[in-house]
């Protein structure tokens, strides 16, 4: 299968908007594309689901994410500021379902 | 006041080896952690995890390294003071420190190693109007002495384990438990969420579910916390306490403020020996920065080993160190 460019925005703490491409084939998660980018995110467990430093809160396009797992439910419970649109960046996958969606980043600064 | 060689900041993996690396070279050392127990990260976000680059365990669970780092120093009698966040420390005349906590223990000490990792983990704090404000008068962020909520009113919010431990153990003592979370289902340990429900419906705690607490006031002392629910209108209910518990976060904290050269949140060290800009203060593990720096366990070993060559020296000023395997003499505690 050829490698697709998914498009999607991101909002950053201070506000400011950004749309990024990222290639689908490179098995990054949307974590690990951010902080590719340049984005000021802890990720401190690496992406496990256990610090929940890479919150994000999806703006536009939250009903075609894939479905939690447990273990990203249980940390986004232990969060203070999280909402019924928060998810842990490091459990999304950069594929068609980030396709357009919009998100803004909210975990705790490096 | 603790004398001893080496103070050690952070009793995570690295400064426990640490203790290994010291006492081969007989210097003796003392630990204090913010955290009620040993192995740092390890303990406290990834206890029950393999990990894989460990050299010789093509596996090991976190805790049992932890344990088994545990084992392997107890030969060289490492003391701690555990709960304690270092504070300050205070250079003497003769070049010796004075470390002090946040409970006022302090330690003298020869010489001082910052295996810090990420720094102290605090709580996460909820946006709560007033939460600062009424900090130690009526808001606490862990239960370090039950006997203080007896016959008291008290709100809990949270819906991690904790929430529901606690939960269930204030309700014997407290003369009212609430429970404020924010879903409408507890993920954690289904047999703690079942008791939670069932102490719920026998009235001897108050659940509010899909809510939070948004204000808190009091004279001097809380007394009053505002919960809203889904249908936005707030109302208030009296409390002694508010314990808000969202988990805990990793913050340089005091580091911050000991002059030493710091960058993104990590000390600057010479990879000679993992030397800082004070002299006799080393850093090693995740606190430490360098070009290189790669934030692993074994790496941080391996700067400890190179570390206590160096702090040698401070200990033992008038001594000539000669390096020796341990196969050639054992392990001789003290
Ligand atoms: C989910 C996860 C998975 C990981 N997997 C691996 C892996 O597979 N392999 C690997 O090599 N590494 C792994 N790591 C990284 C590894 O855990 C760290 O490199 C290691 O914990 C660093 O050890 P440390 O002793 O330097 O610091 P830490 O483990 O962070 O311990 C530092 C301690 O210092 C204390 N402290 C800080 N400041 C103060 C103060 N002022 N006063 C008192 N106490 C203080 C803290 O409370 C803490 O307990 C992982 C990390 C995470 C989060
Ligand atoms: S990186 Fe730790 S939870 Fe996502």
């Amino acid at each position: 299968m050829e490698s697709q460019l998914i498009h999607f925005k991101v909002e950053d703490r201070n506000g400011e908007i950004r749309e990024l491409d990222i290639p689908d084939d490179m098995s990054l998660s949307l974590m690990e594309a951010l902080k590719a980018n340049e984005y000021n995110i802890m990720a401190t467990c690496g992406g496990m689901a256990l610090c929940a430093t890479c919150h994000v809160q999806v703006l536009e396009g939250l009903d075609r994410l894939p479905p939690m797992q447990d273990a990203e439910i249980d940390m986004l419970d232990t969060l203070p500021d999280a909402g019924f649109d928060s998810r842990l960046a490091c459990q999304l996958r950069i594929d068609s379902t980030l396709s357009g969606v919009f998100i803004k980043i909210r975990g705790e600064e490096e | 006041m603790i004398i001893t060689d080496i103070c050690i900041v952070g009793a995570g993996p690295v400064g426990l080896f640490s203790v290994f690396e010291a006492g081969l070279l007989k210097m003796r050392c003392h630990l204090v952690d913010a955290l009620p127990q040993i192995g740092g990260q390890l303990s406290e976000i990834y206890p029950q995890k393999p990990i894989y680059d460990i050299p010789g365990y093509p596996t090991i669970n976190a805790q049992e390294l932890v344990d088994n780092l545990r084992k392997q120093i107890d030969t060289f009698s490492p003391t701690f003071t555990l709960g304690e966040r270092v504070q300050t420390i205070d250079r003497q005349e003769d070049k010796s420190f004075i470390v002090t906590t946040s409970e006022h223990t302090q330690i003298h000490c020869k010489v001082i190693v910052i295996a810090g990792g990420l720094g102290c983990f605090e709580p996460r704090k909820p946006a709560v109007e007033k939460l600062e404000e009424f900090e130690g008068k009526g808001v606490a962020y862990m239960v370090k002495d039950p006997e203080l909520f007896r016959n008291k009113e008290i709100v809990l919010a949270g819906g991690g384990d904790s929430a529901l431990d606690w939960t269930i153990f204030l309700s014997d003592i407290a003369k009212k438990v609430t429970l404020v979370h924010r879903g409408e289902t507890f993920r954690g340990a289904p047999d703690s969420a079942e008791k939670v429900f069932h102490l719920a419906e026998q009235g001897k705690i108050n659940l509010v579910l899909k809510s939070n607490v948004t204000k808190i006031d009091g004279n001097g002392c809380l007394n009053e916390v505002v919960i809203e629910g889904s249908d936005n209108i707030p109302y208030s209910i009296s409390a002694d306490y508010l314990i808000p518990l969202f988990g805990l976060s990793p913050k340089l904290g005091p580091i911050a403020d000991w002059g030493l050269n710091v960058e993104k949140s990590a000390i600057q060290v010479n990879t000679f020996d993992y030397s800082t800009n004070i002299e006799g203060i080393y850093a090693i593990g995740d606190i430490n920065t360098y070009p290189g720096k790669l934030k692993l366990i074994l790496c941080g070993f391996h700067e400890a080993a190179l570390m206590c060559q160096s702090a040698f020296k401070h200990v033992y000023p008038d001594q000539r160190l000669s390096f020796k395997y341990t196969t050639v003499n054992g392990v001789n505690g003290f």
